[in-house]
This record gives structure tokens, C-alpha cells and sequence, in this order.
């Protein structure tokens, strides 16, 4: 069975964990927002950003480290456009694209580590997304874990009989797509017997609690001050 | 007593010519199990696909004195659970609450109550510790369980199981038949498996080349058409 550490990480209790979707999807956005429009020269504000993800990432009780390596993924794209801004001669741009593109990989890292998909996507159709896209990704996120086993058991396979070969690799993809395809009828068979009218059902989400709104009142509050008193 | 479903002369073609059904005459009458036995492609799936609308073939369809059409087919869907033959097709929502209350949700329940018909269906199946997990990590027999829940929350007057033992293990079979003997619901459930047919079903039917071609007890369809478990030893 596959185990996957971020989903794990999402049913664990921590005060963040506890916040209401809705609630944490709003402040990553305001979050998101400002820190893309945060000027490059303003080294205060991008310690003030640290600070304050820092704080969080202690709230959930979360292993920093692996958090930390987990939004490292972005840095080789970063790095790319920050290299050719240093190229440029705007060493400060270069710097600013890193630690932009690092703390908002990681506030999104916290954001879905802290909670499950399931009210994740809750919260991301309740905030106006197209049903279509949520229902789209509701299903990627499924059956990933079904396509992935698929794909692991035709390796386990093909290493029996003598592994992969470079000419039969095209052969193994087409019979994954092909399978995949026979798969996704299937589920629209299902779906089909149990009523499926053209719109995914989804149980509403909880209603907001006086913690949650503290939550978000003092997020917003933070984030402002931090924001007039460094960019403005 | 009227059948729960009547079908005469049903027949039906897939795209690629394949003659699947010729003319199939069938009935349920309630409180049965009926078993479908018969060879892979020999057409009991595409039989019972077509039980809950989901093929159209040519031939009639009565499903509790309804005619299988587009005006009925929303309520022959509630009255007729379909079971797949993998679970992983059919639990197809995040967690298994999610999935379960997706069937009543669909049929128009309010999500409270829906929440509840999902809670007692978790509960007829034991299933009920399992509603915040997300179904891949279920065992085989846990997700055959959460699959019948699902359909159970709709409170059908018919189950049709597909292959319901595939993939469990023995101790998984006969929680599955304590599970299914306990059930009120007629039932119709294909499958290979001559054990596990004889310990629920109350009568068999026998499928060869998409016509049926024998009907009679589990025992008598086994024998008449050497489909005896192996012997021990």
C-alpha cells in the first residue's frame, strides 16, 4: 500500500490543523499576493515573511526540516530565472525571485500539510472555483494512487522478465494510458449506477467557528502591519 | 407474487460486433439470491449491466413493475444497487463517508440526512470506524464493504453483486456471505466461486454464449456442467 507523508501529515492535530479551510486557503492568498508584490530591495519585509511562516510552521507541529526540503523542490526552477537576473546585473531581483518563490512554495506546502484533501477541495469550491476543476482534481488526486500502483506493478513485471527496454518503454505507457482509459469508463459506469447527473455531490463544509474568524482577523492584521511597515 | 424484475428477450450487440445477449428471458422474485454462473464472456456482466440501465439492448425490462426508460431510469437506479466487480472503480471519493452519502446526495437527500443513511449503511456493514479513511487505504475486503454501504445508502430493493469475492481472501468470503445472508434485499451476484454460490444462493442460472441455458439450484447447475470445486488431496 502506498503511503504518502503529506496526507498523513494533513490528519495529524495541531492548532493550524484545526482552522477551518476556508479560512487558511484566504490567508494564503493574501499571503501569495503580497509577497509576489513585495519589492526586491526590502530585507525587512522578506524577514518579517520568515518570521511569520516560521511561526506557523511551529504552530503545526509539522517536522520543519522536511517541510523545509519539501519546498526546496521549487529552487532548481527559481534558480534558473534568478541566474539570469544576476546575469543581468540585478543581484537584488536574483535574491528576491528565490526567497519569493521558496516562502510561497512553503506557505502552500503548510497550507495542504495541515489539511485534508478532502476539505481542502471543500474549501476551493466554497471560495467561487469552477465545480468542473475541483471535480477534475478531486479525481487526479484519487486515482494517482491507483494509476501509480498500475504503473508499479507492470516495473515489478517487466524486472521478472528482465526489465524495461529502452524500445518497449513507449509499449508500457501506451498500455498504462490504455488501462487508464478502461479505468476512468469504469468509474463513469459507477457513477452512472449510483445517480450521477452531470455535478459532483459534496458534503458542505462545517460552518466557521469564533476561532476561526480570531484566526483569520489576526492573520489579516499581521500580514497588513508587516506589510505597511516595510513595503509601503 | 410479481418478479422485482422480469426481462424478456433481451439482446444486445457491443460496437465491435460481439453478439453478447441472445434473447435472455429472466425473473427475480423477492427474498431470492439468484447465482449467475457460466464462462468469462459468456455474458452475465453485460446481463446485469443492463439491470441498472447502465446497457441498452433490444427486448424488454420490468424492474418493480417499472418499464426501463429514461423517465424511470432515476428510480430503477435507486431500487437496483449495483456491487462492481472492483471496488476501486467504485469508490471513487475521497473518504468513505464521502462516498457513501454520494449516492443519496445524487438522488436529492438533504446532506444531513444523507449523512445519516451513510452512518446506518457503515453501521449494517461494519464499516462504520472506517468513515473518515480514504478508500485506497482499505483492504480488498473493506472496500467490498464500503462499496455495498454506498449502495445501501439508497436503500435498494435489489443488490446485484459482480464478482463480489474477487481478490478476498477466505476469512474475507465468509464475512462477505455473513454480510450478504444478513441483507433483506433480493439479490442478483455473478461470480466463479461455487462455495461461496452455494452458501447464499437461492437459486442459480447457468450462462453459455449470451443465452441461459440451464436453471436450477446451485448444486444442480455445478454438477451439470462440471463446475465442482477440485477435489482435496
Amino acid at each position: 500500500m502506498h503511503y504518502l507523508v503529506m496526507e498523513e501529515w494533513a490528519r495529524r492535530d495541531s492548532p493550524l490543523h484545526r482552522r477551518d479551510a476556508r479560512v487558511k486557503m484566504i490567508l494564503l492568498l493574501v499571503f501569495l499576493v503580497w509577497i509576489g508584490t513585495a519589492r526586491p530591495a526590502q530585507p525587512e519585509a522578506y524577514a518579517a515573511y520568515a518570521s511569520i511562516l516560521l511561526v506557523a510552521a511551529l504552530a503545526s507541529r509539522l517536522p520543519l526540516l522536511s517541510l523545509l526540503w519539501r519546498a526546496a523542490l521549487v529552487l532548481p526552477f527559481a534558480a534558473t530565472f534568478a541566474l539570469l537576473s544576476w546575469m543581468a546585473g540585478d543581484a537584488e531581483r536574483a535574491a528576491s525571485l528565490v526567497l519569493k518563490s521558496s516562502f510561497s512554495a512553503f506557505a502552500v506546502l503548510l497550507v495542504v500539510a495541515t489539511t485534508p484533501m478532502p476539505a481542502l477541495l471543500a474549501a476551493v469550491e466554497s471560495l467561487a472555483a469552477p465545480k468542473m476543476l475541483v471535480m477534475v482534481v478531486q479525481f487526479l488526486y484519487r486515482y494517482l494512487f491507483v494509476l501509480s500502483e498500475k504503473a508499479q506493478h507492470m516495473w515489478m513485471a517487466a524486472q521478472c522478465r528482465g526489465g524495461i527496454r529502452r524500445a518497449s518503454a513507449g509499449g508500457a505507457i501506451a498500455v498504462l494510458f490504455a488501462s487508464s482509459h478502461a479505468r476512468a469508463e469504469g468509474i463513469h459506469r459507477a457513477m452512472l449506477a449510483r445517480g450521477f447527473a452531470g455535478h459532483m455531490p459534496l458534503i458542505r463544509p462545517s460552518s466557521l467557528h469564533w476561532l476561526d474568524i480570531s484566526f483569520l482577523a489576526t492573520g489579516i492584521l499581521v500580514l497588513s502591519l508587516g506589510r505597511w511597515l516595510w513595503i509601503l | 407474487m410479481d418478479p422485482l424484475i422480469r426481462v424478456s428477450g433481451l439482446r444486445f450487440r457491443y460496437p465491435d460486433g460481439t453478439e453478447a445477449l441472445k434473447g435472455v428471458d429472466f425473473e427475480l422474485f423477492p427474498g431470492e439470491t439468484v447465482i449467475l454462473l457460466g464462462a468469462n464472456g459468456s455474458g452475465k456482466t453485460t446481463f446485469a449491466l443492463h439491470l441498472n440501465g447502465l446497457l441498452e439492448g433490444e427486448g424488454q425490462i420490468r424492474v418493480c413493475g417499472l418499464p426501463m426508460d429514461k423517465i424511470s431510469l432515476p428510480e430503477i437506479r435507486r431500487r437496483v444497487g449495483m456491487v462492481f466487480q472492483d471496488a476501486d472503480e467504485q469508490l471513487f471519493m475521497p473518504t468513505v463517508m464521502e462516498d457513501v452519502t454520494y449516492g443519496p446526495l445524487n438522488l436529492g437527500v438533504e446532506p444531513a440526512e444523507a449523512m445519516r443513511l451513510a452512518r446506518e449503511a457503515l453501521e449494517q456493514t461494519g464499516m462504520s470506524a472506517a468513515h473518515a479513511k480514504a478508500p485506497y487505504h482499505l483492504s480488498a475486503g473493506e472496500k467490498r464493504r464500503v462499496a455495498i454501504a454506498g449502495v445501501l445508502a439508497m436503500r435498494p430493493d435489489i443488490l446485484i453483486l459482480d464478482e463480489p469475492t474477487t481478490s478476498l481472501d477466505p476469512p474475507g468470503q465468509r464475512d462477505l456471505v455473513d454480510l450478504l445472508t444478513a441483507l433483506p434485499q433480493s439479490k442478483i451476484v455473478t461470480t466463479h466461486d461455487i462455495a461461496f454460490a452455494r452458501a447464499i444462493g437461492t437459486r442459480a442460472v447457468f450462462f453459455e454464449k449470451g443465452s441461459i441455458a440451464a436453471l436450477g439450484t446451485v448444486g444442480d447447475i455445478a454438477s451439470r456442467f462440471g463446475w465442482e470445486p477440485l477435489p482435496r488431496g
